[in-house]
């Protein structure tokens, strides 16, 4: 017989390979589920890492996904170091783009105050965003997960009628679509390829977190509150400040995101600017533990699956939820692996 | 015009309810579960599929409710025995369902069935008003309604749900008392989830009797929120899943209307208005003691027992 019994300190070796053995993991049961809905996985994953990663066109793609996943990624990270649930990075991604598409289309501003305003924009309004649901957990103690959550369809359901609404562009052929950004407020572009400054600006950010979270008392007192939220509470650090600073923090992340969507790929607001990234960050986050380089380095893995499960579409006409299947998968390997980080396997002889 | 709206807020708010109801058992255990979403179309997919091939609707519900109950063992394996993050595990089971319902479902898009007829009850039937609305329903909704009586008596009439609630309270207590903790958990996360498949089912066997991707739009989410306004009580469910329903009905009939305001923005009313009820139910339990199972989201090992 087998019994599981609790490992004094958690494995070193497990720990480290867990998150590989994951993704194999979820890849292998993926494959048998493709090969019941008749589809060939062989021919699927190598589709998927030939469009990724087998051409330099496809390397700056994956670049390209990446950037909204680091982004949105650190901010659902920095709010689980305290312990808080952003599901909603989705919708903030969302109000951000169209915060900085209101300065791009409205405000008349050009040139580099026109994108450092954008910039602005994208971050207060992603921020005011997630601080509502900040706000609602620090003041009466509500859920966070739900509120998030339903604030993504709410966003996605305004940006909807602003673009099919008062921001269409008149000169659209009634596309839902808002005008195209003066060429001076779009993000410029490295070696012909689509990836964007917004690259640059996201891994800025990484180490901005990581100084933020490391070597600042802020920091210091959102790893304390996450740690032990009683320690926190006698040594005089204000919980429910730090709550809404944090989702803040975190939804004005999502809302830069948004801002790199805008400003650096599409060039204009419209619907669909977010493949699930703001549930992709979950994943993200919670792969990546603790650390901001972590995130940097999971967000490249994720931007692969997207952007293979991207060319599934095309190669194999099929939907863009699938990819979904493998997020939920890595998960549910990562949470099983978990266990035997914290649990070592004993055999009992019988008789004993 | 009343009887119409009334009639269309029991339909909308039947695959809420079953859903609730469902989450309610989980939670009730101390499993919360986020990937309702998920098992709802689960279910709706594997319910539509089975009542299309075999041309049986009772086939579609059993089959919505059994395969629900397998995504759900997932979960309730991760959860209960292995002990893991049951908010990261839900979630991972909504993106789960999401994605192999998008995969499998696509040989079902476009195709049709012949949904669930209207049962009518005699007599009741006939009560001014709200007759029609109320006894002239399909067989789902009232199989819901007395799923909320059962699940009542179950809690508060019967030894089994007794238990129940005490492994959602205090599993270490119940464990010294000699319950299973572990199968009563993984026992109601197992029911839970195919009364989450059963929601599902309804959407695409009698709500709009097709299948699309991601059919249920959040109604998951919504249902999770519920059980908070209902305090963990299937009483409360039907109130809050009516309440829903009726928001949705009237949402639907301002558009069937030609409402000047944009179908984008009526969109978003049921999300707002869970939201608003959210912050009143949460407002209200904060006051009282709270009804929210003690061991609420906290795995249970015996070696941590105190």
């Amino acid at each position: 017989m087998i019994r599981f019994e609790k490992r004094k300190d958690a494995s070193k070796l497990f720990t480290a390979v867990a998150p590989f053995m994951s993704v194999i993991f979820a890849l292998v049961t993926a494959a048998v589920i493709m090969l019941f809905a008749g589809i060939n996985p062989i021919a699927a994953y190598a589709g998927m890492i030939k469009e990724s990663l087998g051409s330099f066109y496809g390397v700056s793609e994956t670049l390209v996904k990446s950037t909204p996943l680091i982004l949105t990624g650190l901010g659902v990270s920095i709010a689980f170091r305290m312990k808080i649930w952003n599901i909603g990075a989705d919708g903030q991604l969302y109000m951000g783009a169209m915060g900085a598409s209101y300065v791009a289309l409205y405000s008349g501003l050009t040139g580099f105050t026109g994108i450092a305003a954008m910039f602005a924009a994208a971050a207060v309004t992603g921020g005011l965003w997630a601080g509502v649901s900040g706000f609602l957990k620090a003041k009466a103690n509500v859920n966070e997960i739900i509120v998030t959550l339903l604030m993504n369809y709410i966003a996605i359901a305004w940006v909807s009628y602003l673009v099919y609404g008062p921001w269409k562009d008149p000169n659209g052929f009634n596309f839902p679509l808002t005008p195209r950004f003066s060429p001076d407020l779009v993000l410029s572009t490295f070696f012909n390829t689509r990836l964007h400054t917004g690259f640059i600006i996201a891994l800025a950010l990484v180490a901005f977190v990581y100084i933020f979270m490391e070597k600042t008392v802020w920091g210091y007192e959102i790893k304390v509150i996450g740690n032990n939220p009683k320690a926190a509470k006698y040594a005089g650090i204000s919980i429910d400040r730090k709550i809404i600073g944090v989702m803040f923090l975190s939804g004005a992340l999502a809302g830069i995101a948004g801002f790199g969507e805008v400003a650096g790929v599409q060039g204009r607001l419209q619907e669909g600017i977010s493949h699930g990234y703001g549930y992709t960050a979950i994943i993200v986050a919670w792969l990546a533990g603790r650390s901001a380089i972590g995130v940097l380095v999971v967000s490249v893995i994720m931007a692969v699956i997207l952007v293979g499960g991207d060319s599934l579409q095309i190669l194999m006409q099929l939907p863009v939820a699938f990819v979904n299947l493998f997020q939920g998968l890595i998960l549910f390997f990562i949470l099983a692996s978990d266990f035997f980080i914290h649990n070592r396997p004993v055999i009992i002889r019988s008789g004993k | 015009m009343i009887e119409i709206l009334l009639f269309a807020t029991i339909k909308a708010g039947t695959p809420l309810l079953f859903a609730t109801l469902g989450a309610i058992l989980m939670e009730r255990s101390g499993v919360i579960n986020l990937g309702v979403e998920g098992l709802m179309l689960v279910g709706a997919l594997t319910g539509f599929a089975a009542a299309h091939t075999t041309d049986s609707l009772f086939m579609g519900v059993i089959t919505a409710f059994f395969a629900a109950m397998a995504a759900g063992a997932i979960h309730g394996f991760i959860c209960v025995y292995l002990r893991g993050n049951q908010i990261v595990s839900g979630l991972s089971l909504t993106m789960f369902g999401i994605g192999i319902t998008s995969l499998f479902g696509r040989s079902f898009v476009g195709l049709t069935i012949s949904g669930f007829s209207k049962v009518e009850i005699p007599v009741l039937s006939k009560i001014p008003y709200i007759g029609q609305a109320l006894f002239n329903q399909d067989v789902l909704v009232y199989f819901s309604i007395l799923l909320v009586v059962a699940i009542h008596i179950f809690f508060y009439r019967t030894k089994t749900g007794l238990y129940l609630r005490s492994v959602g309270e205090n599993p270490g207590a119940a464990d010294t008392s000699g319950i299973n903790v572990g199968l009563y958990r993984m026992s109601a996360v197992l029911v839970g989830s195919g009364l989450a498949g059963l929601g599902g089912a309804y959407l695409s066997l009698a709500y709009t009797p097709f299948w699309v991707e991601n059919m249920t739009a959040g109604r998951g989410w919504i249902a999770v929120a519920l059980v908070i306004f209902a305090q963990w009580n299937s009483t409360r469910a039907m109130a809050g899943a009516y309440l829903f329903g009726g928001i949705n009905a009237v949402q639907l009939r301002m558009q069937a209307m030609g409402t000047s305001l944009s179908p984008h923005l009526l969109m978003m009313l049921p999300y707002l208005f869970t939201i608003a009820v959210l912050v009143i139910a949460t407002l209200r339990l904060e006051k009282g003691s709270t009804p929210e199972p003690e061991a609420l989201g906290t795995p249970y090992d015996r070696e941590d027992r105190k």
